[in-house]
């Protein structure tokens, strides 16, 4: 997908006028955060469980290239293909090679984020391979040409009114007087249209939640049964994984999955969590006959070792964009690329380059919601701090502010002179103000009163008042 | 040196003292003003002096300290950043603590020092250095056990958590126990009392769209708790969300959490009287 | 060099790794040969007929219905009371079950029994269930031509058979069984967890049960 990161600024601008999507955003802001706080309450253990998941991924990344080795020879093992993918256009390619050989002219697909990051679809159907998304949220914004605005909340961004709108456009089969008014009747067209692609499709495509080392095992997690169909009737079944979703055993993915279901929706466990080892057995009675895994670097090995490595223990759970208010402002779209929110800003300008993803790690209060709730605890208002130093480092931050920045700095390091600068500046700029005491428009400081009123200085500063007391408690002392 | 010490005997302190053996001699606290406060707000200042006084503490302020560097630290300017941490670690290593009226600039002396100075010859003395820094409303009470002040405001307040103070600090119940002690004052909390207001230091002047559709949704929440006054820990965020109130034509005050505890209600709030 | 090879040079290059690893792959493989177990939170840790009561709490929690049955040969007659309650046409479709197949069946009248894989047209599937959790109210399907995947996923409602005995505290406890049954190191080709009927909630957050699997799943758990 194209690369928009660079408009950040204009498409925030954009999506805080939109009303439609500010109406979905309120909803969504209230639901996700009340959901999880009440699932983590209801867990003593959850702070230790996230403790625990941490050192798991932890343990797995320091021995990465072991944990991948020894899940490749599982799925060898049960039957199944690897194909190692350093790129997004080598997945792409494993994927359309396999579709051909398969003959295949439709492939389902359930929610995949690693399949948007290579961009897949567009891919696929120039190639004339018609892909199908069957995930709720997933199909609509497929009808509507666009990307999702969460990882695991696809259409977010919109309300029933423009699902109604969308389906009575491209579903034009059904009868036109029928009533779509309710997310409920929505759903049930949505189940209609989607339930023969399932059993038409040649290939089945899915992402994976886990890929687990002792058995071979990808995993999974969903709510509505879509990935489930995806990968069970098809002939074919293609997992395409990125390499930092291995863990090594099955313990280690329940003792995250404690944390994930928790963290994302407020679930204790999603209702399908669905563990598949290779193709249909001997007398399996359904399941794919071919197994594929695409494993996906894409620049995460770039990661390991860095001071972006722990982001590569994300398990894409959400929780850090449901509990960002910059995020809650502009939505998903804004920030241009495949991953919006906190874990957007860290993991986009890995992954694109911070030359095209610089707003991103910079458009952050750092208030450290993010952090506080993620459930393997990675770091990510320190990590887009780190972007930035890359970025002054490199010199791509505007020359404006690097030169408001400099300014500033000079007078920060010299004490004396900072004292001198502000006791003359700071009583004119009070006396400025007059008897209103506010500013409602300031030279320099447009970025301020844009929106909202300057507070004028009390008087003098209190360095100065400081030390005039102490003088007359001096003179007060001696006399 | 008597006028310094204060009154201890004003406060009532925890059942339990902590650190006894220390509160025999005064402690010597050097206040670390922050820029905002000495440039914007002095009367927070003075709070934060009288309240430490009266609980029975000597105060100091250095003159070598401007601002903690947070500017240029989170603008990924890591040598002025150092810099700036290590004259203000010079100008406080005498004291027995250093107290700032801020959250956000205590985490930065207490939690960012430490990692932005690990490495070089100043490491150790940034991780002691950092043993000694406290935010003043968790000093009070943390610290010095104070459950009680001395003070009285007649009215309701609502009280914003600033996002370090709570989330790197572990400020939330301290201010609000002694915000409970205050005589007269009705504590009215705010729906999300814990969500970041939109300031984010240079963020609320780089992104002022976005900062601007954050605190609006701040005020909201203020406005519907319905409340006379708005408090919080952290001028950079007060002064953000008075400038939106007053543009807004808003009737709450706001105020610093400090200026109520120490009493000194009798000043104008942030803004000062004008309308 | 193929992607595999520049993948994992890469991996090793970033960890720094000599040829001589002998100690990273020495923990690797006492991972994956201990299998240690993580927290496990209290709450499961209950036994007998709390454990079970337990399952039941959070299985309806999740919107599951729940009945308790005394013994396997109420089954038959429970599956029958849930349809007419449903106001299905009497017929379900099941695998090749050893338990489901000792079941008198045939006492009910006019239910249709069809075997092997689920079809399109199957408003019903009856699966028996390997295990389950009581943790979460999970219940634990191995596919297998006893219990075929599709019969998970294809009908309207699925019912779900589960021998009181098997109900586990934890996921862990099921993971060791899983090992007994298939050997250290494998695993049926597919195991479904599933914990509450299929539910959406991507259209403006309102959580609405039957996106594409089961729109109700109903369990039966056999006491004796």
């Amino acid at each position: 997908m194209e690369i928009q990161s660079p408009q950040f600024k204009q498409k925030a601008r954009k999506a805080i006028a939109d009303e439609q999507l500010q109406r979905a955003m309120g909803k969504a802001k209230i639901g996700f955060v009340g959901k999880r706080k009440k699932a983590v309450d209801a867990l003593p253990e959850f702070e230790d469980l996230r403790s625990s998941a941490r050192a798991i991924k932890d343990h797995t990344l320091e021995h990465l290239d072991l944990y991948l080795e020894a899940y490749e020879r599982k799925v060898i093992a049960s039957g199944g293909q690897v194909h190692w993918a350093e790129t997004a256009e080598d997945a792409r390619q494993a994927v359309l090679s396999i579709c051909r050989a398969a003959g295949a002219r439709t492939v389902t697909k359930g929610k995949s984020m690693i399949t948007e990051e290579i961009a897949l679809n567009d891919f696929l159907e120039k190639e004339g391979v018609r892909p199908v998304e069957t995930d709720l949220g997933e199909y609509i914004i497929q009808l509507r040409g666009e990307h999702p605005s969460h990882i695991i909340g696809p259409a977010l961004h919109l309300n029933k009114e423009q699902v109604e709108e969308d389906f009575r456009r491209v579903h034009t089969e059904l009868p036109a007087g029928r009533d779509l008014s309710q997310p409920e009747s929505l759903l049930g067209e949505a189940r209609h249209i989607l339930r023969p692609q399932y059993f038409q499709a040649d290939v089945g495509i899915t992402g994976a939640n886990f890929l687990v080392a002792e058995t071979g095992t990808s995993i999974i997690v969903t709510n509505e049964g879509n990935g489930d169909l995806t990968q069970t009737l098809p002939r074919v079944h293609i997992v395409v994984a990125s390499i930092e979703k291995v863990v090594p055993t099955l313990e280690d993915a329940s003792q995250i999955l404690r944390v994930l279901a928790r963290s994302a929706t407020g679930q204790d466990m999603s209702v399908y969590t669905t563990l598949s080892t290779g193709p249909r057995r001997p007398d399996d009675p359904d399941g794919p006959d071919e197994y594929h895994v695409i494993l996906l670097d894409n620049g995460r090995s770039s990661m390991l070792g860095t001071e972006f490595h722990e982001m590569l223990r994300c398990i894409r759970c959400g929780a850090c964009m449901n509990h960002c208010p910059v995020y809650h402002a502009v939505g998903g779209h804004a920030y241009g690329w495949v991953y919006p929110g906190p874990m957007g800003s860290v993991l986009t300008p890995s992954l694109v380059g911070v030359d095209k993803a610089g707003h991103l790690p910079n458009a952050s209060t750092f208030c450290g919601r993010c952090e506080s709730v993620c459930p393997m605890q990675i770091p990510l208002p320190r990590m887009m701090r780190h972007w930035r130093e890359r970025e002054f480092e490199r010199g791509l931050n505007p020359a404006t502010q690097r030169f408001g920045l400099g300014f500033w700095a000079f007078f920060a390091r010299r004490p004396g002179l900072y004292r001198l600068a502000t006791s003359m500046a700071i009583p004119a700029l009070s006396g400025l103000a007059g008897r209103r005491r506010w500013f409602r428009s300031l030279p320099f400081a447009g970025g301020w009163t844009r929106h909202r009123d300057l507070p004028a200085p009390e008087s003098r500063t209190f360095m100065q008042q400081w030390r005039d007391r102490e003088t007359a408690k001096q003179e007060g002392g001696a006399s | 040196m008597s006028e310094r010490t204060g009154s201890a005997e004003k406060f009532k302190p925890a059942k339990e003292e902590p650190l006894k053996e220390e509160s025999i001699s005064p402690k010597r606290v050097g206040l670390f003003v922050t820029c905002l406060v000495d440039l914007f707000r002095p009367t927070v200042g003075f709070a934060a002096v009288k309240l430490l006084e009266e609980a029975g503490c000597t105060v100091e302020v250095p003159m070598a300290q401007t601002c903690c560097g947070q500017p240029a630290y989170n603008s990924g300017d890591r040598e002025d950043a150092a810099a700036i941490a290590r004259q203000t670690i010079e100008a406080f290593e005498e004291f027995d603590y250093v107290v700032a009226p801020s959250g956000s600039c205590a985490g930065m002396l207490k939690k960012h020092y430490p990692s932005l100075l690990k490495g070089t010859s100043y490491e150790a003395r940034a991780e002691a250095f950092s043993g000694r820094v406290h935010e003043l409303v968790s000093f009070l009470v943390d610290v010095l056990g104070i459950t009680e002040v001395p003070a009285r405001h007649e009215g309701s307040v609502t009280y914003h958590d600033s996002c370090s103070g709570l989330r790197e600090l572990g400020i939330q119940q301290q201010p609000r126990k002694l915000l409970s002690s205050v005589e007269g004052l009705e504590l009215k909390e705010m729906q999300n009392s814990d969500v970041c207001c939109g300031f984010g230091g240079t963020f609320c002047v780089k992104y002022p769209d976005i900062s601007n559709k954050i605190v609006e949704e701040k005020t909201a929440s203020i406005e519907g708790a319905g409340a006379d006054t708005l408090l919080a820990g952290d001028l950079g965020c007060l002064m953000n969300m008075a400038g939106k109130l007053h543009r807004q034509g808003s009737r709450v005050e706001v105020r610093h959490v400090a200026e109520v505890l120490a009493g000194m209600t009798d000043k104008p709030a942030i803004g000062g009287g004008g309308r | 060099m193929s992607g595999r090879e520049a993948i994992l040079g890469k991996l090793r290059a970033a960890a720094s790794v000599s040829t001589d690893d002998a100690a990273r792959r020495e923990a690797v493989e006492k991972r994956l040969a201990k299998t240690p177990r993580g927290l496990i939170p209290a709450r499961g840790q209950v036994d007998g007929e709390e454990r079970v009561a337990l399952f039941c709490r959070m299985a309806e929690a999740v919107t599951a219905t729940v009945e308790r049955v005394k013994k396997s040969d109420d089954v038959p007659k429970a599956v029958t009371h849930y349809l007419r309650s449903k106001n299905l046409a009497p017929s379900v479709r099941m695998g090749d079950d050893r338990r489901l197949k000792r079941m008198d069946w045939a006492s009910q009248k006019s239910l249709e029994v069809k075997l092997g894989r689920a079809d399109p047209a199957d408003e019903v599937g009856v699966s028996h269930a390997f295990a389950a959790v009581a943790e979460t109210g999970t219940v634990a399907l191995p596919s297998g031509k006893d219990n075929p995947t599709t019969v998970n996923f294809v009908p309207d409602h699925h019912i779900i058979v589960i021998d009181a005995k098997d109900i586990a505290g934890d996921l862990e406890t099921v993971i060791s069984r899983l090992r007994r049954k298939y050997g250290r190191g494998d695993m049926p080709r597919l195991l479904n967890l599933i914990t509450g009927p299929s539910r959406s909630g991507d259209i403006e957050q309102t959580m609405l049960l039957g996106a594409h699997g089961p729109r109700a799943l109903h369990l039966i758990v056999v006491d004796g």
